[in-house]
């Protein structure tokens, strides 16, 4: 089995799907002969063509909106902006239009087929409008699905099924783990469903729920927690809309304690929403407080990250707080 | 609104109009015939100069320390700085300036200390900025220059927005807002353009067409004669300028001033300039054009261009411009060594300016973070420090962190 990078996971999963379906059409901020910033779209202009990867003007409020209507004529856009931090000019476009698309036509209309790709978090020296996480802004809007994956073998699979589903995907990749993340990528065409977490490993002391980037850092934290003879049980979540309760529910009625971590902020953050819904369901299994290992309520910084940073090390210390209650 | 009706249809598109280029110094520095010198005196001329000329060399000294990997990032103004400076010289010094990130010349016409450049640079605990933002990030109270913002064009309506609360305060002064050709396609841009002209606002529009967006050519940007046409659609007052031409610039940007100023009507200027440098120290050009491309811009090289109208002169020497760029290589080194010596930001830093007062629930992840900073200081050398607790391992540069 072949060993990809993340980039590379992407760009083989864009390859596969223009290859299969020509109403599968990727644009963006320099995705054409460039191959985008990172580099996700390299090739796929010379395979396919300037009408199929294209350069767009710098306007991600046009993109969104260009994407929306391709999509309700029935093509397949895939959709990149630069940076997840720049995702804001087309907020309009995706929590009004694109969300809502479908419901307000009474289903006459969709853009079912829209995936909008765009590298999010920080770890990389980005500051404030390089390095940000906002997959809040958008779980809270019915009519998209959400999906996040944390390895080149989850990009791919993931990516397939999001240009594949009938609902618009908002689709965040880790661009930490861009190049950082190394593994065994199947050559051919396989999908993972999207709304489905994965209990990426089996414990019976305490449940560590994350997604994207921050699995490795709570794989970090497991490790140490484990030298010191707590048993973990961690989910990556992959799908943040819909998201898997039923998978979290059942490892905490097991465990009886839960830590969710996130990049962005604490406050309103989605560590919020699965603490609500596991404390509604599992309220008289619960052994601890549910605790969640968060960015601070503040911009990303720069000079301080490793500060701000929810780190292996905080993780670590809910871990064993959560089991010493 | 224009009432005369035809019977007939005609369809325009734009090719009735043809925008020239107003130029003064051809690239051997001699006027060009019928061109008429600006009212620059000697000493104006050669501090514009100057800052052209510190610019370009910071320029070079900070992005070989970037590739030394002292600093994470850096962005080069190289090839644009006749463009920057030339506008920013026209103005008045208390104007307003909002930039786009690639304008650090106009902070070095005003006063803008290599210090200054480096604390930001290196996000320091004598940065302004407070270590928050990414290298070039730079801004100044004192010296009119609002600080950078890397989202693009959100500053283009912020511009018309400053300038009617100068226009209101009746205090004479004006905004100019820079940014470049692939920003105009922002929707900030139109918002901007149209609400400055419908509300007559003292504001100057400077765009900075350096024919890329990283990797985007222009001709992938727009499909009309550039970004000067866009004017009419707002009925503005509208100059191309050859924006490696320092005079021209000037004397575009001083009489755009005083169409802001004197009649509160605001100006789009476009001025044609070239970047002859990678977009970002995280860039490679080589992806994406022709060095061919590249060097025939050379030869329109705008610092020597108005280094040449000097010489001529006799406003700057030979002599002098040795000595100059002797001097100002060895202060940029100096200032470098010094600045990325200094300590970080306090840890305070981390939850101050997110509003005026902490709140406290920011407050309590603060202490918890204190507690656990307490607890692994190693972990954390630039936090524990702040600390005063002892730290064992090293502080990494920036480039690592």
């Amino acid at each position: 089995m072949p060993t990809m990078n993340m980039l590379q996971a992407i760009n083989n999963a864009l390859d596969i799907a223009m290859a299969e379906d020509e109403k599968v059409i990727c644009f963006g901020e320099d995705v054409g002969i460039f191959g985008g910033v990172f580099r996700a779209t390299s090739h796929l202009q010379e395979k396919y063509g300037k009408t199929r990867c294209f350069n767009t003007p710098l306007v991600e409020q046009g993109i969104i909106g260009f994407a929306n209507g391709l999509a309700a004529q029935g093509s397949v856009p895939v959709a990149e902006i630069q940076f997840a931090d720049y995702i804001f000019p087309a907020f309009d476009q995706i929590v009004n239009e694109t969300a809502k698309y479908r419901y307000r036509s009474g289903d006459l209309f969709n853009v079912g087929g829209l995936t909008i790709r765009t590298p999010y978090g920080g770890g990389i020296a980005g500051g404030l409008y390089h390095s940000q996480s906002p997959e809040a802004y958008f779980t809270h809007t019915p009519g998209l699905k959400v999906v996040v994956p944390r390895n080149p073998y989850q990009a791919k699979g993931l990516l397939l099924a999001a240009i594949r589903d009938p609902d618009p995907v908002l689709f965040l990749e880790p661009k930490r783990l861009y190049r950082a993340a190394v593994g065994e990528v199947p050559e051919e065409d396989y999908q993972l469903r999207l709304g489905e977490a994965e209990v990426i490993k089996e414990g019976s002391d305490i449940t560590v729920v994350g997604w994207g980037a921050q699995m490795e850092v709570i794989g970090k934290a497991v490790e140490l927690a484990e030298e010191q003879g707590i048993a973990c049980e961690v989910i990556d979540l992959r799908s943040l809309l819909p998201w898997d309760a039923d998978t979290v529910v059942e490892s905490v009625l097991k465990t009886g304690r839960l830590v969710v971590s996130h990049e962005a902020p604490l406050t309103g953050g989605f560590a919020g929403e699965i603490a609500a819904t596991i404390q509604e369901r599992c309220f008289l299994y619960l052994e601890s407080p549910i605790r969640r290992v968060t960015g601070l309520d503040t911009p990303f910084p720069l000079v301080l990250e490793k500060e701000y940073f929810p780190d292996h090390l905080k993780i670590f210390e809910a871990i064993r707080e959560s089991v010493n209650f | 609104m224009m009432t005369n009706h035809v019977h007939q249809p005609a369809f325009l598109t734009g090719d009735e109009f043809s925008i020239a280029t107003f130029s003064l110094l051809d690239a051997e520095g001699e006027l060009y015939n019928g061109a008429t010198e600006p009212p620059l005196e000697r000493e104006h001329a050669r501090r514009l100069y100057q800052s052209m000329l510190a610019t370009r060399i910071l320029d070079e000294r900070m992005m070989a320390a970037q590739r030394q990997g002292r600093l994470s990032f850096y962005m080069q103004c190289m090839g644009e700085e006749a463009a920057v400076i030339g506008a920013t010289a026209a103005l008045n010094d208390a104007d307003m300036i909002m930039a786009q990130y690639r304008e650090q010349g106009a902070l070095m016409y005003r006063g803008f200390s290599i210090d200054e450049f480096m604390n930001q640079l290196f996000g320091n605990e004598l940065d302004y900025g407070k270590g928050r933002q990414m290298p070039v990030h730079y801004g100044s109270r004192k010296l009119h220059y609002m600080t950078i913002s890397s989202p693009l064009a959100t500053q283009i309506p912020q511009a018309t927005g400053y300038a009617y609360g100068q226009k209101l305060a009746g205090d004479g002064l004006c905004t100019l807002t820079f940014f470049g050709e692939g920003a105009a396609s922002e929707g900030d841009f139109h918002a901007a353009l149209n609400m400055a002209s419908v509300h007559k606002v003292p504001v100057i529009f400077f765009c900075r067409n350096n024919g890329y967006a990283i990797s985007t050519p222009a001709v992938e940007q727009f499909a009309a004669d550039g970004i000067a046409p866009r004017a009419f659609g707002y009925h503005m007052h509208v100059l191309r300028v050859d924006g490696n031409d320092v005079l021209a610039v000037y004397e575009a940007t001083r009489q755009a001033r005083q169409i802001a100023v004197e009649q509160n009507q605001p100006v789009l200027i476009e001025a044609m300039t070239y970047r002859l440098a990678a977009h970002s120290s995280s860039d490679d050009p080589s992806g994406y054009r022709l060095k061919s491309e590249e060097e025939t811009w050379r030869l329109k090289d705008p610092v020597l261009r108005m280094q040449k109208w000097l010489l001529k002169k006799n406003w700057w020497s030979e002599e002098e411009e040795t000595q100059q760029q002797e001097t100002l290589r060895r202060e940029v080194l100096d200032t470098m060594k010094r600045a990325e010596k200094r300590t970080s930001p306090p840890l305070e830093s981390l939850v101050s300016d997110v509003y005026a007062d902490v709140t406290p629930e920011l407050q309590r992840q603060f202490d918890q973070l204190k507690k656990h900073i307490r607890r692994y200081p190693d972990a954390y050398p630039r936090g524990a420090r702040s600390l005063d607790l002892d730290v064992e391992t090293h502080i990494d540069s920036q480039g690592d962190a």
